[in-house]
């Protein structure tokens, strides 16, 4: 396999192969924990240091694990660096755990973990896995903040509200009231506001990508190659287990 | 018997890594615990202040507890739960009850309820509950002060029959939008409150023996 460079791990992570908005991998905590930007930004933090550790460990260990046990393996990293993730917030934003509540544990089984170890960081050197890692981590987490951000302010007309759970007692003055409304839209904030938003920000990213590739193309009339799939809004490049 | 090796082989690699994740987990247990505790406590002591304030007492409210049993008649606890005791100069000057309001519109909302030895409110605190974000989440002091109208009043401030939202011709406030919760939180601070009366001597005696 080629190494990738990393300006393509880049525009991979963040645009092309965004895990939220492309592959549609870990939709559940996505859809659950958005309804503030704090808890946005909590979990988008919490995924971002998983994923970061469990690329890390996968790509040392790549030559030593033997193709039929890789995947108990790295479940087995995931979970370790997961409860030691929540250990640590525990300890040091006891808040903020109370509010992630069962989405913190859950991270476990949020498909980009597995799915990067199994699709890059077995694959690749170490610089190379743990920035896929990283930059895989921000395109999810500005995904969640851009969606708890968007729900918070709908459903409650302000941003940054109790921001004081992540940043310390300073941030409590973050508040930032946009407008005030006797009756909010509230269903931004009740689970079905996330699926709403969540597709907005799809068909947007589409809509964008769309208007991209005519201006590029106009005239040589080629149509969009690429596989696609279901479960997936766009073409995915490399292949990655949901 | 190429097989029975890797299967061998496999095994062993992953009971190493067993090992290695196992490790790493109670490690970080080990050296996160005292902290952990400390942010619990302080989580739980911030809560209780918040009801009575530093400058109301002089004991350490999260050391000074005592056992309520679940289903004690008026808290209306599913499971056993804390009470505090609030100490000046020895006396007991306020307990802080836990009350569970069974009634909430989508489950149980869980509260804390400090009153004061003459009977009167201290403060009433929303610990936790599941009601609807934007209209029954006002019981929560973070969304709106409602919660603080509850302050200084007591059994007979306002009268027993207009402990009760003002649709249903009591004293209070309901939400618009959201009757069920604000009703569900003022019976069960009610009922707290006599509790409390009915208990008084338990509840505010101050043991000869306390150091």
């Amino acid at each position: 396999m080629n190494q990738p460079s990393y300006s393509q791990l880049t525009v991979n992570g963040l645009w092309k192969n965004n895990p939220a908005l492309v592959q549609l991998l870990g939709l559940c905590p996505l859809l659950a924990v958005t309804a503030s930007t704090v808890n946005a930004l909590g979990l988008a933090a919490a995924t971002l240091f998983v994923l970061m550790v469990s690329n890390t460990a996968v790509s040392l260990i790549r030559n030593v694990v033997s193709d039929t046990i890789r995947l108990p393996v790295f479940v087995m990293i995931i979970a370790a660096a997961v409860t030691i993730t929540e250990l640590l917030m525990q300890a040091y934003s006891y808040e903020l755990y109370q509010i992630l509540g069962i989405f913190l544990p859950l991270i476990t089984t949020n498909c980009i973990i597995l799915g990067r170890a199994d699709a890059f960081a077995r694959k690749n050197p170490l610089p190379a896995a743990i920035y896929d890692g990283f930059i895989m981590g921000m395109g999810f987490g500005l995904v969640l903040v851009l969606l708890g951000g968007i729900r918070e302010l709908l459903g409650t007309g302000a941003l940054f509200a109790d921001m004081q759970l992540l940043f310390g007692s300073d941030a409590a003055q973050w508040r930032w009231e946009i407008f005030s409304v006797d009756y909010p839209f509230l269903v931004a904030i009740l689970p079905p506001g996330a699926f709403l938003v969540t597709g907005c920000l799809i068909a947007l990213k589409n809509q964008i990508d769309l208007s991209l590739q005519r201006r590029t193309r106009a005239g040589t009339g080629l149509e969009s190659v690429g596989s696609k799939r279901v479960r997936v809004t766009g073409s995915v490049s490399e292949a990655s287990s949901g | 018997m190429k097989w029975l090796a890797s299967i061998g082989l496999g095994g062993l690699v992953l009971a190493f890594f067993a090992a290695i994740t196992s490790l790493a987990i109670g490690w970080t247990y080990l050296s996160t615990q005292s902290q952990i505790e400390l942010a619990e406590r302080r989580a739980e002591a911030r809560q209780l202040m918040e009801i009575f304030p530093e400058d109301t007492h002089d004991n350490e409210l999260v050391d000074d507890t005592f056992i309520l049993e679940a289903e004690t008649s008026l808290l209306g606890l599913r499971q056993e739960r804390q009470g505090y005791r609030v100490r000046q100069a020895e006396r007991v000057v306020g307990v802080i009850l836990p009350a569970t309001a069974r009634d909430g519109y989508s489950g149980d909302i869980r509260t804390l309820v400090g009153v004061r030895s003459d009977g009167s409110v201290a403060g009433v605190r929303v610990v936790a509950h599941k009601e609807t974000p934007g209209l029954g989440d006002k019981v929560d002091l973070r969304k709106s002060p409602w919660i603080l109208g509850f302050n200084d009043r007591s059994l007979d401030n306002p009268a027993l029959s207009q402990w009760s939202v003002s649709k249903d011709g009591g004293a209070f406030d309901q939400f618009t939008g959201a009757t069920v919760t604000p009703r569900a939180v003022i019976l069960a601070t009610r009922r707290a409150l006599e509790y409390a009366e009915l208990n008084r001597a338990t509840l505010f005696e101050t043991p000869a023996d306390h150091p």
